[in-house]
């Protein structure tokens, strides 16, 4: 049978993607860990490979172009997490993972590091690089618990997606020009347990922050009252992305559910043509033919599901976190402009000492637009990056299931080429209706 | 009008006024060739076109609605003369399809007689609708019952019926031609013999054989046309709910400037592979009644078994009988008593019968045995001439079974073929819309 697509990707093809993809935004953290693992070969440790990362064909085909790319930044760093362990202590069990490092930068001392770290250390380190430069995009974070309970945070899956989504965030963070320069990213990186319990520390007290909490609830209470047209544009970008993705979001995870309980009935299915072939004779293989089919495409479907939960999903969540780091950001942005005007206003009416306060003034003046300006820089950087992470796992998606229609296609060709080329005898007689 | 054999040839009481030889000869001649000149379907093309809805009183003098459906029927010469007459057409119901199915049945109980399609809509998924008035029910019931009058015409014994005939071109006053064939009193003793428990000591093996066949069909049948309504229901999930992407595309397109147009197209393939699974399962549905006829089928083997089942018991019960007057009679001759009687008691008690009382009952005797060795002989032909006739029939089912189901199948291989193909499709599109983003 003859196909009517002929530049579709048959399911030996899987590198043959058009060509046009090569000029299309890169997903350079996809790279990043294919580039790591085909490096590497001095790490043959067993664990580096791990199959789970997500290879899909298009980021296959976009290492193979990324070496020749020269636009791009050279990579100068490479982290991998990975090897989740569990710790049983007195007081709790925790899972830690090995972050890998390797790199090239002066500021390490090595280039090469390998520590173990675990959640509430991630949660930190993105508590430190928000507080230093707070209207910088930080990529989230996975959450901190599951809605079902203490006893899912065991759970291979979940432990397999919390640890994606933690290779992702560091990742990012590399990538970021400012951010991968923050000493405590290097100190994360690098220093062994019982350092980085020391470095933590160190730096602001409680009080401290307490009462910078104070003051940015404060500030948001007074409300920004100047903002700039651009940055109430990007405010109702952000609420309307944060409806769409979340809606997408929810979509996605309906269809995996009907995908699933699809998937339990046609488990079913086959098998009862098989039981009926028990009972014929002429037709039991034809019989038995149908339910062979059957069984082949639940495996196939099984296989799309997994695709679905492994790429999509994942990414689609993120994108909802996304969406709140965005509204974090932006309202951290508003409380600096909030807090310069009022001081602003304070220099107007209030009878102080008016040197004193212009200083303070001019400071947060320059804090004012130094935070629009990196807003500004990270909010096109963060859109190419959004651009490129939903494109890619779109077509991820949409590949897979060209795949599986491909594959359930060729398992009834091959069914009906069978039932074709019966003898003679059976296509010659009469058919009365 | 039919060449050879007329109508009124045609017993239309029972199969007991054809003679074995032309019974035979019939059958053997279209088993041969199925279409061949006895065959109804080479006179005339029989259709079932549409469904109309109408208004009448009922039995309990109650308003109701009803279908009927338009039977259409051709010379098939006709058309060859290059004119094309318009058909002959009437109006029939269901229950009057129902009446000429349990005529055949109790008028040639050696034929497989082919199942009428589901009265109410059953082992459905849910998005079809359970409702006889529902358009496509009707319409899936509209080629049910023309495949029903074409298996009847087709069929080489059952085309030649009378009653057939005139129910396909005679509106009015079929119905009182049916009864006034006087087929009620018969189907009211073949309704209590098909519920009567009897044993029979020495039944044909094929009967029993094609009996545990036919429970077997059934079970495995209906288990099948359950699981698959089911897994109807959640493909019909799947594909729905992508419908959700496609709105939710074409919202966000809205406020994204690049992606915006590969968003907007991707949404509106999401549409169309959501919109694409009501052809599907429609088409799969056909699948079903295919099966589903074969199921139905199960009922009428049944009902030939019991048949066979009935006539043997009959004729062991004969033979029972007369084996019991011949040994009443040896009994009597001898003088021996071989079996206890309270006669026999009462005469040993109270004396012995005089000579002459002895000898009438001798010949009363004597002639029950003559009559009951004309019963055994007839309940034996009767017997050897229903299984003969009924395997014959049922072989020419086996195959027809076999024919058709092979067929289903290969259509059903066919309907998977093409749903991924359209997926293929679909997907590809979406993924070139996602190229764009």
């Amino acid at each position: 049978m003859s196909r009517t697509i002929d530049a579709v990707v048959s399911p030996t093809q899987t590198n043959t993607i058009p060509a046009d993809i090569s000029g299309q935004m890169l997903d350079l953290d996809e790279d990043d860990d294919l580039e790591v693992f085909s490096k590497d070969l001095t790490l043959a440790d067993g664990n580096m490979f791990n199959a789970s990362m997500p290879t899909s064909p298009g980021s296959m085909v976009n290492q193979c172009k990324f070496e020749e790319d020269e636009e791009s930044d050279s990579k100068d760093i490479f982290i991998t997490v990975d090897n989740p362990e569990s710790h049983v202590t007195a007081i709790e069990t925790f899972i830690t993972y090995r972050v890998l490092t390797k790199t090239t930068r002066s500021e390490f001392d090595n280039s090469e590091y390998e520590v173990r770290r675990r959640y509430q250390d991630f949660l930190w380190l993105k508590g430190k690089l928000e507080d230093a430069h707070s209207t910088l995009i930080v990529h989230p974070l996975p959450e901190k618990f599951v809605v079902k309970g203490m006893v899912e945070r065991f759970n291979g899956d979940f432990i397999e997606t919390r640890r994606k989504a933690l290779h992702k965030f560091l990742n990012r963070v590399a990538d970021h020009p400012i951010l991968s320069c923050s000493e405590d990213f290097k100190v994360f990186l690098s220093a062994q347990a019982w350092e980085l319990t020391t470095y933590k520390k160190q730096g602001p007290g409680f009080l401290s922050r307490m009462g910078e909490t104070v003051r940015a609830v404060a500030n948001s209470v007074r409300g920004v009252k100047n903002r700039p047209e651009e940055f109430t544009a990007i405010q109702e970008y952000v609420e309307d992305f944060s409806n769409k993705i979340g809606s997408l979001d929810k979509v996605t995870q309906r269809i995996v559910k009907e995908q699933k309980e699809y998937l339990e009935e046609l488990k079913e299915y086959g098998p009862t043509y098989t039981l009926w072939s028990g009972s014929e004779e002429e037709l039991a293989e034809q019989l038995k033919g149908v339910a062979g089919c059957i069984e082949r495409c639940c495996k196939e479907t099984e296989e799309q599901v997994g695709h679905l939960s492994d790429t999509l999903v994942p990414v689609l969540h993120e994108y909802v976190l996304c969406a709140e780091t965005l509204k974090a950001v932006l309202r951290r942005r508003d409380n600096i402009q909030a807090e310069f005007e009022a001081k602003n206003e304070a220099l107007a009416t209030k009878k102080v000492d008016r040197d004193a306060l212009k200083e303070e003034i001019d400071k947060l003046e320059d804090r004012v637009e130094w935070a629009n300006n990196a807003l500004k820089g990270d909010w096109g950087r963060w859109q190419r990056s959004m651009r490129g992470d939903l494109k890619s796992a779109f077509l991820s998606t949409a590949e897979k299931n060209v795949d599986y229609y491909e594959k359930c296609l060729a398992v009834w060709e091959t069914f009906l080429l069978s039932q074709r080329t019966e003898p003679s005898e059976e296509t010659d007689r009469d058919n009365t209706p | 009008m039919m060449a050879d054999s007329g109508p009124e040839e045609i017993a239309v009481i029972g199969n007991t006024d054809l003679t074995s030889a032309e019974l035979e000869n019939n059958i053997k001649n279209t088993m041969v060739e199925i279409e061949k000149w006895t065959s109804l379907l080479r006179k005339m093309e029989i259709s079932v076109g549409e469904a109309e809805k109408r208004t009448g009183k009922n039995t309990v003098n109650m308003q109701e609605i009803y279908t009927v459906y338009l039977i259409e029927t051709r010379p098939v010469d006709a058309v060859t003369e290059g004119i094309i007459p318009a058909p002959d057409s009437l109006w029939r119901r269901y229950s009057e399809f129902e009446l000429l199915r349990n005529y055949l049945l109790v008028t040639y109980p050696f034929v497989v007689v082919a199942p009428l399609p589901e009265k109410r809509a059953e082992i459905v998924w849910h998005k079809l609708s359970a409702d006889n008035m529902d358009p496509d029910f009707v319409e899936r019931r509209r080629v049910g019952l023309e495949n029903f009058l074409l298996r009847l015409a087709s069929h080489p014994v059952l085309c030649n019926d009378k009653i057939f005939y005139i129910f396909l071109t005679e509106e009015k006053g079929w119905k009182e031609m049916v009864y006034e064939t006087g087929f009620q009193a018969k189907a009211d003793s073949r309704l209590k013999a098909m519920n009567a428990a009897f044993r029979v000591k020495n039944p044909d093996k094929r009967f029993t054989e094609l009996k545990h066949y036919s429970d077997e069909l059934q079970t495995v049948v209906s288990q099948l046309l359950r699981v698959r309504a089911r897994v109807a229901d959640r493909l019909y999930g799947v594909y729905k709910v992508h419908g959700n992407y496609g709105r939710v595309f074409s919202e966000w397109s809205a406020i994204e400037k690049e992606m915006g147009d590969g968003l907007q197209s991707a949404g509106h393939h999401m549409d169309a592979y959501a919109a694409s699974v009501d052809d599907i399962l429609e088409e799969e549905e056909h699948y079903a009644d295919q099966l589903k006829e074969y199921l139905f089928y199960t009922e009428a083997l049944r009902a030939v078994c019991r048949k066979h089942e009935l006539t043997q018991f009959e004729l062991e019960m004969a033979a029972q009988d007369l084996a019991s007057k011949k040994q009443q009679k040896e009994e009597l001759v001898t003088g021996t008593v071989r079996t206890f009687s309270l006669k026999g008691m009462t005469s040993k008690l109270f004396g012995q019968e005089t000579a002459e009382q002895r000898e009438a009952k001798l010949q009363v005797l004597e002639q029950q045995i003559e009559e009951g060795e004309e019963a055994v002989k007839e309940k034996n032909t009767e017997s050897d001439e229903f299984v003969k006739t009924a395997w014959l029939d049922i072989e020419h089912f086996k195959d027809q079974k076999d024919r058709d189901l092979k067929e289903a199948l290969i259509s059903y291989a066919i309907m998977q073929i093409s749903r991924c193909k359209k997926g293929i499709q679909m997907w590809t599109n979406a993924k070139e819309c996602f190229n764009k983003m």
